[in-house]
């Protein structure tokens, strides 16, 4: 759940291009701020008091009515001088986020669900194709190329550290292009209104290395680990026979379901039920018995299942590294 | 001796009265007509005619517009504190991390009726109350132009109201957001009747509006006091008219979305669908294009009320007058070009970016301009320290805030980072509270002595305002940065390594204060209307018609119609013809008057109170309750609206008959 998730702290090119633009809009506005405040204070402050009955002055003054227009028509040149700089700061930063070089790029199709992240990676191979739930990783100094679609509502992709957001709209594709230059943990967060757990749909992007990102990619390509002890054996059974298989797929298991996350490498994440939980021994048994207690409203049933089988699975999961 | 007893021979002794058919026909008999000379009988006859008899009917006949646009002020106002109060329910739930206050499902009830209530029960009626109360006092006329309409609107606008929180007490509280983005206010992901309450509500809320500024329009353009010239029209005028001018061209455009969702939910259209043709985007462009110029409806009656504020305590005639109007209609346009920065981040297409945001920004150019000339007077005016004009000091400091925050918003890399974040929460808060509950704080203070006759205590009042303004800036500013640090809305809660607590605390405190001052503003007004200090008619010395009348206002409003030949008509001294008489005394009658010279043109016949207004509004409930729950309803149903309608506009033949005798004999 940890990981750095704050605009004025990028890490790639994008989101220090977008924090510069932001730097100058801030120190742009404090100044017509502070300046209208000035004037208007002094204004106040200097302007003679009068009461009700003091009798309205109705006719102009030719010579101060010239000096009010002459102030007000500098202030209104000035600010519009200074919208145009902006403005022209706005479409260059625009254009530097537009321009990234994508050759070498990695792609990624993200998708949106009620509530959670699905990633799968090399769509269009399917021998080197897999998929990860929640928790993605990239290679830093490369850029990344996502395709974003979405399966039920409209979600946003965001990573503030990393770049701006993109919507995710059922019946549209999109895309957005990201590089992170510097290894590190960001976390995101849906950023549109989806529905009960939309306060629960966190999406950690973890860059690493590129080494790190290799043998982290071989790793997700093989099929989940076999299970090692009696207890992990007992886990699996248990997992292929209730109804985690209806809906989970675990590569190389009877478990082949496609309505939730892939868990073939669960153990190897850092939080469970999209940064809701942080992914331990005993918090993946408590969600797996009862997870509406703690995301009321998400799809998952609760399992019904003895407290030793609960244990049993959550280590089987556990060692699905 | 007057301007219109020429253009209106005074002999008119045959004359029939129209709708006062309680009274027998007094056929030759010298009419009671009004004027400055008419003597105290004709008085007390035309302030029997316009006051409205006690009674159950009576009371749910009126269609006086002060009468109206009070009920519409007050009821907008019980909204506020309602809506109020979900807002700090909602501060509290998110002071702390994972915070059980309330649940998921309850949040989402809460921040959808706090916006749909703030939006559309309070925001556009209470601004729409205030120029009916006041629009045709300013003008010098005595109701506006379709009050049975008004009336009806009023009853729709409170029987919405009520059902929509009946709804919500009883669980079936829309919980899509005000925005209602499909698909998830669809079919399909919209579970259970919320969304279509949602629906119906936006339906009413908005024929409500649409009807309102109807009347208000035709009443600006078409019931001026002679002399009034659109050259003379005061400021806060053009602001309701502008606005009035808005509704009309934004309004059906939500009322159209809203009921193709209707469809889709109700009889299985797929007009929002994208597995069946349908588009889920056209959905949000349909809605800001409705919703962006409503921000500005709430917006720019509220710099009507600054302009009419600023000019009677600085003890000058506003600096600008014209630039200001040409900004406030400036300002109309350009609201309707703005709507897609609502959608920066659904993939909006280059060269459309750069135009929106090209847009958005020179929308700034107008009201920097109407800000420099408010400081321009300010600063060469005498100043009267009350309560109204600190308050639209306090709006100077706030807007200003949420104006320059609404600059980073426009530009659309910016937006991509802050867009459906807390920093978009403190925008719109700083811009809807300072743009907005500032000077209608100003104006109330300012308007309560002529509604009431009573002046509200100038001391409470300034506790009141020092505590709001530490209040909005303590519960708002740390907004801005929660939403720089990652903070999404519309989360029910948050982790603790998140590090948002502190800043949420802070703005949950500030939200109290706000509450004090809220009571305390209440305390105010239920002490003053006892105990209050007695009004003069012009209690602070304002130059606008409506301070000529005494406090509160006779029913009749005027005893003569005033001729104005100035834009401060009490400031200035008056022309040669200063009254029109000839009016009947015996029936509500008005002068209307030419739309951009203000000559007097015909004489104009207001309707009676009748009951039918109520009645068409709760057959209008019926057909819409009774579609919420069944398609058949949705048919069937229009046929108890389609009876009142008839019954409302039934031909009444002797009513037929006079008016002709009128139209041949004037």
């Amino acid at each position: 759940m940890n990981g750095i998730h704050d605009i004025r702290l990028p890490a790639g090119p994008q989101a220090a291009a977008l924090f510069d633009l932001w730097t100058l809009m801030l120190i742009t506005c404090t100044g017509v701020f502070v300046a209208i405040i000035v004037v208007l204070a002094v204004a106040v402050w200097r302007a003679p008091r009068a009461t009700a009955k003091t009798l309205p002055d109705a006719d102009a003054h030719p010579r101060k009515e010239t000096m009010l227009k002459r102030s007000v028509g500098f202030a209104v040149a000035t600010s519009a001088v200074l919208l145009f700089v902006l403005l022209f700061a706005s479409f260059i930063a625009d254009r530097a986020i537009a321009t990234l070089p994508l050759d070498d790029a990695v792609h990624i199709d993200l998708i949106g669900h009620q509530f959670w992240w699905e990633a799968r990676y090399d769509p269009s191979d399917p021998a080197r194709s897999f998929a990860t739930a929640n928790e993605m990783h990239v290679p830093v100094g490369r850029p990344v190329l996502m395709t974003l679609r979405a399966d039920d509502v409209i979600h946003s992709f965001w990573v503030p550290s990393l770049a701006g957001k993109k919507d995710l709209i059922p019946g549209r594709t999109s895309t957005i292009a990201f590089r992170a230059d510097r290894a590190g943990i960001y976390r995101g967060q849906c950023a549109e209104f989806c529905g009960y757990q939309h306060a629960h749909m966190a999406l950690i992007v973890v860059a690493d290395a590129p080494a790190d990102y290799e043998r982290w990619l071989v790793v997700q390509r093989q099929p989940a680990r076999e299970p090692s002890t009696a207890q992990e054996r007992r886990g699996r059974d248990l997992v292929e026979r209730a109804s985690c298989a209806m809906c989970h797929t675990i590569s190389g298991t009877a478990a082949r379901g496609r309505r939730a996350p892939d868990l073939s490498h669960v153990g190897s994440r850092s939080s469970l039920a999209a940064g809701t939980l942080e992914n331990t021994a005993a918090s993946r048994a408590h969600w797996i018995a009862d997870p509406q207690s703690y995301k009321p409203g998400v799809d998952m049933p609760p399992l019904a299942a003895a407290p030793a089988d609960l244990v049993a699975i959550s280590a089987y999961l556990g060692a699905l590294q | 001796m007057t301007a219109a007893s020429g253009a209106f021979p005074s002999d008119a002794g045959s004359r029939t009265r129209a709708r006062e058919r309680s009274q027998p026909k007094k056929g030759g008999r010298q009419r009671l007509r009004d004027g400055a000379g008419a003597g105290s009988r004709a008085a007390a006859e035309l302030e029997r005619t316009w006051t409205d008899k006690p009674g159950v009917i009576s009371f749910l006949s009126a269609n006086g517009h002060k009468t109206i646009g009070l009920r519409f002020i007050v009821t907008a106002l019980c909204f506020f504190g309602a809506a109020g109060v979900m807002g700090g329910l909602m501060r509290h739930q998110l002071a702390t991390a994972n915070s059980h206050l309330v649940g998921p499902d309850f949040y989402n009830q809460l921040f959808t009726m706090h916006g749909t209530t703030m939006m559309f029960l309070f925001a556009v009626p209470v601004m729409q109350g205030f120029a009916l109360y006041l629009v045709p006092l300013m003008i010098g006329t005595r109701n506006t132009a379709f009050p049975r309409m008004t009336a009806c609107a009023y009853w729709l606008y409170v029987i919405g109201g009520l059902l929509l929180f009946g709804a919500f007490l009883s669980n079936t509280g829309p919980d899509a957001g005000w925005f209602a983005y499909v698909p998830l206010a669809g079919p399909q992901y919209g579970i259970g009747k919320r969304v279509d309450v949602w629906n119906m509500l936006v339906t009413y809320s908005e024929a409500t509006g649409l009807m309102v500024a109807v009347d208000i329009t035709t009443t600006i353009l078409k019931l001026r006091a002679p002399g009034m010239t659109l050259r003379h029209m005061p400021l806060f005028l053009w602001a309701s008219l502008v606005t009035s001018v808005m509704i009309i061209f934004a309004m059906p455009m939500v009322m159209l979305a809203a009921n193709l969702v209707q469809f889709d939910r109700m009889l299985g259209t797929h007009f929002f669908n994208p597995a069946e043709g349908g588009d889920a985007l056209l959905w949000q462009h349909l809605f800001w294009f409705f919703g962006h110029p409503e921000v500005y409806f709430i917006f720019i009656p509220a710099l009507g009320f600054i302009s009419a504020v600023i000019p009677t305590f600085a003890r000058r005639p506003m600096f600008g007058h014209d630039a200001i109007v040409l900004s406030l209609i400036a300002t109309g346009f350009l609201s309707f070009g703005l709507w897609v920065h609502h959608m920066f981040a659904t993939n909006v297409p280059e060269l459309g970016k750069s135009f929106f945001t090209a847009m958005s920004f020179m929308i700034a150019i107008p009201t920097a301009l109407q800000l420099f000339c408010w400081i321009a007077t300010i600063a060469s005016g005498r100043l009267v320290m009350k309560t109204p004009l600190l308050f639209v000091l306090g709006f100077f400091f706030i807007l200003l805030i949420g104006g320059l925050t609404g600059i980073m918003l426009g530009s659309v890399p910016l937006d991509l980072q802050v867009h459906d974040t807390y920093f978009v929460v403190a925008h719109l808060h700083y811009v809807l509270i300072g743009g907005a509950v500032f000077p209608l704080f100003a104006a109330i203070f300012y308007w309560f002595p002529k509604v009431t006759g009573r002046v509200l205590s100038d001391r409470l009042g300034k506790w009141q305002f020092w505590l709001f303004f530490i209040g909005v800036n303590l519960t708002f500013f740390p907004l801005h940065i929660l939403g720089l640090a990652g903070m999404p809305r519309r989360i029910y809660t948050y982790a603790p390594e998140t590090g948002w607590g502190f800043l949420s605390f802070l703005s949950a405190a500030g939200q109290v204060i706000n509450d004090l001052s809220m009571l305390l503003f209440a305390f105010n007004v239920a002490r003053s209307l006892f105990k209050g200090e007695r009004a003069p008619a012009d209690p602070w010395g304002g130059g606008t018609l409506e301070w000529s009348v005494s406090s509160p206002p006779p029913a009749c409003n005027f005893f003569a119609l005033p001729v104005v030949s100035s834009r401060e008509p009490l400031w200035t001294p008056p022309g040669n013809v200063t009254h029109v008489s000839g009016l009947s005394a015996e029936i509500r009658e008005g002068l209307t008057t030419t739309v951009i010279d203000a000559l007097p043109d015909t004489r104009y016949a207001y309707p009676a109170p009748e009951i039918w207004p109520f009645v068409a509004s709760l057959a209008v409930t019926a057909w819409l309750v009774w579609s919420i729950w069944s398609v058949r309803g949705f048919a069937w149903g229009l046929i108890l609206p389609a009876i009142a309608f008839f019954a409302w506009y039934w031909p009444d033949k002797k009513e037929s008959i006079e008016e002709i005798s009128w139209e041949t004999e004037p």
